[in-house]
């Protein structure tokens, strides 16, 4: 709701709207860093297979809770130490940005999706719809999130897959509030009326007219959304509710390695950097994205 | 504008039901059942079973147990917890106000410190505090909390001993719960120790929740800050020569409001999410941790209860939230 | 510097709590979770025992530490040729606590006996369903078939006859649901219509009473200055409620606290070191084992059952999950336990020989089964998820292909108790520290029938007669040798591969002085003191 405000009328900016957009895009360091992170983790999600020194699930039960190489009592075999059963966390962390990355993708398309449609529908149609629809969206955000996602995952059996879909259940009202908002706002806009005199059709209006006008904050708050996947599913995994042991997914390293917070402190920090930095990255390119996707903020 | 606010409370009632029909059946399709999850290893002879399932109505039919639910809210009664046997309105009252007063803390350093920084990074867009604002505020939004609260105590409370562990005040001091909040009660004793244990034990865990809604409320109103400074109004406030402050305090900032307020509104149910982990690793008593504990135990009338009103809660600041929005916005209130 | 202050300005009550010498000499606590309410009868968690056993007194208690019995409330008691009739001499001169509900007029007698049993045991005494009352260690250790009667004598002798003799009777009084109720503070509640608050406003006889129980955060007592067994040297017990384990240690640090239950395993290291703190540790009064269920194929062969048990490498498994707070079980009882054979001779991690074995029993290549990992922590096993894991590694070494199944904890122990498993963790701790409680309760023929705690469903006619007969004689010394020659059947055939006894670890600061760890579980603070 809160990037929507007065559009004139859509800008057709001379060199090309994807130029355009590169342009103010590239210019954006935050961005460009946020986008070489991600690009990066992709790479070593696909990669994890050739680039991790062991198997992410193997135990070497002779080497249990060796620090990283750099510490007194680091290997070169395990860069970033073992854990707690002698696993090796560098290839463990590798793994876990398929995991990862797998979450926010998923969540995000499915939350993303489900919930543009609602708002779409609620705020487009009106009336009975849009009251049964917002009335479920109120009642779902009335529960606090991790609370539902937790009652979710009791309800379902802890595990990843059902993890994510708690996770994407708590996080569709928002998408669908945003949407609904967004379209209030347009409809009353003079593009639209113009539209709509010129004939347009409702499908039309909806997806043709109106959506590509509410782009701009929901492109943000899905690169939001990403964040929110990974860190709901970590908090999931950190209560013992998300992906179970040994799948090598970072916040349920995080959960398990927590004992270990006053002794062996890379068990427990390096997945929280992880996903810090995975996240951050995310919320860098969201933010360029939105700069560049909003021409009212061009110079 | 009386129409809006009726139309708007009256929302409040069908969602009113949605949680409580929500709240009763999800608990329940959750497996296992609070003798079952009681009894461990031993387990328990099936007729025992049968006969305790008896007493506590769990034999009767969902819709009978339903309906008697419901004639029991009526009455303005939540039930009695299975474990302790105490009235779940009582537990509320008991533990709301250390989350109440945990939260409201959070919010506050959010908005004392994320508002001013997010107005100062927008006025300023593209200098160095901007940059630091955004930085920061971006770390702040992809921390996982019961990350950071373990570290933040590995930091503050190990390492360097300035703040306690956990808990509300030193156990030496021993304070009557008259309102539950634990600095106003701490005041109240005539010991100025007891009120500066009490701060320093609300710092931490008042930081760590409000780690997110200071993020998100800095970002919210630089971005908000930004379109409305881009504005022709504003151009026009300024082009008339008004001063610097008044175009930014007056005119840009109260407009800017309106989607910072929604955004606070909308971290209510965010906070108390948090509170469940932060609760969690801080021993904070409040109803968090409560919840947590009786999903695990299936406490029933816990969990229910608890949900009801914590979602009342939540529904009753959405609403205020709303008219809230609505005073700001013209163009809504007409819109209906 | 605010204990000035404090006193003078404030009531008596409050002062008594806060003056200086209390300051001085209170012992803080660091508890793992919050308490029920104060009731030990209607308790089911030891985290509410420990919170509401301060308060009371039994007729039998355990030695502090230990798991033999001596006299509490009942003076002496004697128990006819028949094991059937038990009778109690009880203390004179008891008194009972006075709080702000209750000013008791008489000191402790038979009609308190009497009072606290029959609230568990008869369903129209008016106290029997307060509470949501279950009772469910009176249950349990299978009182209400047990008892045929309880009269009162006169004011000081009490007279139980049994409808079986049972020699752990004894031990069971001193569990906490034995705690001892006053009659009289029971009418006035029944005559106010307060009779709910038996369980929230507790009155007992034991050395602390209770002040004030502030949801999830604080229990404060304050000693009792006319306990009969003479007054503590501590003035004040606070129980801080602290469910983090990390956060417990860093409060016993600063502290905050002197005493915490449960470490973290990652910690002990630390705590070792650490000048300011002690670790006393003991074996715990528990056993974690992998059942085989002999009624299912393959398991109903012994040589398969021996060949699990040579193929699983359990110290390697233990130091991992247990992180040196645990060690490698031989027998179903642990050694702190009397009757414990430390004579029989434990299978050796031999994958040879289990390869040797399996292909004798007709499995050359191995077999695929299941393999259950509970979903909670347990005393007897901190991650039981991990303990697959490594099991399933150790199997796959001798061909066996083990799939980790898990289930809901309640569903898991009913589907366990059904029988529907082929291998799973599970484990056990004691109730009353006697082997019966293990042997017969967990091998017995009769727990071996579906929904019994036999989950491994092993019927051994020799092994039962032993610890039958075991069960019915009164002579500790003749019974241990029953216990004992009952082991090595069990060994031999091998219904489980028993893995592990915890190490209970208890970390103290350096002025707490006389603390015991209590082999039941349980945290007691009755002669604790403060340098």
């Amino acid at each position: 709701m809160a990037e929507i405000s007065e559009h004139d009328a859509k800008v057709n900016a001379p060199p090309g709207p994807l130029a355009s957009f590169w342009h103010s895009f590239i210019e954006n360091k935050g961005a460009l860093g946020g986008l070489i992170v991600i690009t990066a983790i992709f790479v070593v999600a696909i990669l994890a297979d050739i680039l991790a020194p062991h198997s992410p699930i193997e135990q070497f039960r002779d080497f249990r809770l060796v620090p990283p190489v750099w510490v007194d009592g680091g290997l070169w075999r395990f860069p970033l130490g073992t854990d707690d059963i002698g696993r090796d966390i560098l290839s463990r962390l590798l793994y876990g940005a398929r995991l990862s990355l797998a979450i926010g993708v998923i969540v995000v398309t499915v939350s993303l999706s489900v919930g543009v449609l609602l708002g779409l529908i609620a705020g487009f149609f009106g009336g009975m719809i849009d009251i049964a629809v917002m009335r479920l969206m109120d009642i779902m955000l009335s529960l606090p999130s991790l609370l539902l996602a937790i009652v979710v995952v009791a309800i379902l059996g802890p595990g990843l897959v059902n993890a994510m879909l708690a996770v994407s259940v708590v996080v569709l009202p928002h998408y669908a509030r945003l949407t609904r908002a967004a379209v209030l706002t347009e409809l009353g806009k003079d593009y639209v009326v113009a539209s709509r005199v010129a004939g347009a059709g409702s499908l039309r209006l909806m997806f043709d007219t109106i959506l590509p006008n509410c782009m701009a904050p929901l492109i943000v708050q899905a690169t939001l959304g990403f964040s929110t996947a990974i860190l709901d599913a970590a908090a999931l995994g950190f209560l013992g509710l998300g992906a179970q042991p040994p799948t090598p997914e970072w916040g349920t390293m995080l959960a398990s390695a927590r004992e270990f917070v006053q002794s062996a402190w890379w068990v427990v920090t390096l997945p929280g950097l992880s996903i810090l930095v995975t996240v951050l990255a995310f919320n860098l390119l969201g933010d360029g994205l939105r700069d560049a996707l909003d021409p009212k903020l061009k110079r | 504008m009386l129409r809006f606010v009726v139309s708007r409370a009256a929302m409040v009632i069908p969602t009113f039901l949605g949680v409580t029909f929500l709240s009763f059946f999800l608990i329940r399709l959750v497996p296992g059942d609070p003798i079952e999850v009681r009894v461990g290893e031993r387990g328990i002879a099936p007729e025992r079973l049968a006969l305790l399932r008896h007493e506590m109505g769990l034999d009767q039919p969902l819709w009978h147990q339903f309906y008697a639910y419901i004639v029991q809210i009526l009455h303005g009664n939540l039930g009695l917890s299975i474990v302790t046997q105490t009235p779940v309105l009582h537990e509320f009252a008991t533990l709301f106000p250390a989350t109440l007063e945990l939260s409201v803390c959070a919010i506050l350093i959010a908005i004392v410190l994320g508002l001013p920084a997010g107005v100062i990074a927008a006025v300023r867009r593209g200098s160095l505090f901007d940059h630091s604002v955004m930085g920061v505020s971006l770390a702040g939004y992809s921390m996982p909390i019961f990350w950071w609260a373990l570290l933040l105590i590995l930091l503050f409370s190990v390492n360097l001993g300035w703040t306690p562990v956990s808990g509300r005040i030193d156990a030496i001091y021993d304070v009557d719960p008259v309102t539950g909040l634990m600095l106003i009660d701490s005041l109240w004793s005539d010991d100025p120790g007891a009120f500066r244990s009490a701060v320093r034990h609300l710092i931490l865990p008042a930081l760590v929740l409000g780690t997110i809604p200071l993020a998100v409320i800095a970002r919210m109103t630089r971005s908000a800050m930004l379109e409305v400074l881009g504005e022709d109004y504003i151009r026009t406030a300024r082009a008339k020569g008004l001063s610097s402050f008044r175009v930014v305090g007056l005119h840009a900032l109260r407009n800017a409001l309106i989607p910072v307020v929604t955004v606070i509104g909308l971290q209510v149910g965010t906070l108390l999410g948090g509170a469940i982990l932060t609760e969690t690793i801080f021993s904070w008593p409040g109803i968090g941790k409560w919840l947590i504990e009786s999903i695990n135990r299936r406490d029933y009338p816990v969990l229910q209860g608890g949900v009801l009103l914590v979602a009342t809660l939540v529904m009753l600041v959405n609403l205020a939230v709303d008219l809230l929005y609505g005073a700001l916005n013209p163009r809504i209130r007409h819109g209906r | 510097m605010m204990i000035g202050l404090r006193g003078a300005a404030l009531g008596v009550a409050i002062a008594t709590l806060c003056a200086a010498p209390a300051i001085a000499k209170t012992l803080v606590y660091c508890s793992e979770g919050s308490p029920e309410n104060f009731g030990p009868q209607v308790n089911t968690t030891g985290t509410s025992f420990d919170a509401s056993m301060p308060i009371y007194s039994r007729l039998v208690e355990f030695v502090r530490g230990k798991t033999e019995t001596t006299p509490g409330l009942a003076e002496s008691w004697t128990v006819s040729d028949d094991g059937l009739i038990y009778t109690f001499k009880l203390r004179h001169g008891v008194k009972w606590q006075t709080t702000a509900a209750f000013k008791p007029t008489r000191d402790f007698n038979a009609d308190d006996v009497i009072f606290t049993f029959e609230r568990q045991w008869k369903s129209d005494n008016p106290f029997h369903n307060i509470s949501g009352a279950a009772y469910d260690y009176f249950n349990d250790m299978g009182m209400p078939t047990l008892l045929k009667s309880i009269d009162k004598v006169d004011d000081y002798t009490v007279k139980v006859v049994l409808t079986r003799p049972e020699s752990p009777f004894i031990a069971d009084l001193a569990m906490p649901f034995g705690s001892i109720l006053s009659a009289e503070y029971a009418a006035q509640l029944l005559k106010a219509g307060a009779a709910d608050r038996i369980d929230q406003d507790p009155v007992g006889t034991g050395p602390f009473q209770l002040v004030k129980y502030e949801k999830d955060a604080i229990v404060r007592y304050k000693t009792f200055a006319d306990y009969y067994g003479g007054k503590q040297t501590i003035d004040g017990l606070v129980f801080v409620i602290t469910p983090d384990a990390s956060v417990r240690y860093a409060k016993l640090k600063a502290g905050e606290c002197q005493v915490m239950p449960y470490p973290n395993p990652a910690d002990l290291a630390a705590m070792k070191q650490d000048a300011a703190i002690d670790l006393p540790h003991q074996e715990g009064l528990n056993i974690g084992y992998l059942s085989m269920n002999v009624t299912k194929k393959p398991f109903d062969d012994k040589r398969v059952r021996q060949a699990i048990n040579y193929a699983i490498d359990r110290k390697t498994i233990v130091d991992a999950v247990f992180q040196g707070s645990g060690t490698v079980a031989k027998n179903p009882i642990p050694p702190i336990m009397w009757s414990y054979n430390n004579q029989v001779t434990d299978y050796p991690y031999d994958p040879a020989k289990a390869k040797e074995l399996l292909a004798a029993a007709g499995y050359p290549n191995g077999f695929e089964t299941d393999l259950w990992a509970m979903p909670v922590q347990r005393p007897y096993n901190p991650n039981a998820r991990r303990m697959a894991e490594m099991m399933q590694a150790d199997l796959a070494k001798v061909g066996i292909t083990a799939k980790i199944v898990s289930y809901e904890w309640g569903e898991y122990r009913k589907r366990m108790q059904a029988g529907e498993h082929q291998m799973a963790l599970f484990g056990w701790t004691g109730d009353n520290g006697d082997p019966d409680n293990f042997l017969h309760v967990l091998l017995g023929c009769d727990a071996a029938r579906v929904g019994g705690n036999n989950v491994s469903k092993w019927c051994d006619k020799a092994f039962d007669d032993l610890v039958v007969k075991a069960e019915q004689i009164s002579d500790q010394a003749e019974r241990a040798k029953l216990y004992e020659q009952a082991q090595v059947i069990f060994k031999e055939e091998a219904p489980w591969v028993t893995i592990a006894h915890s190490i209970v670890y208890e970390p103290i600061r350096k002025e707490v002085t006389n603390y015991k760890i209590i082999p039941l579980g349980l945290h007691i603070f009755e002669g604790v003191g403060l340098k």
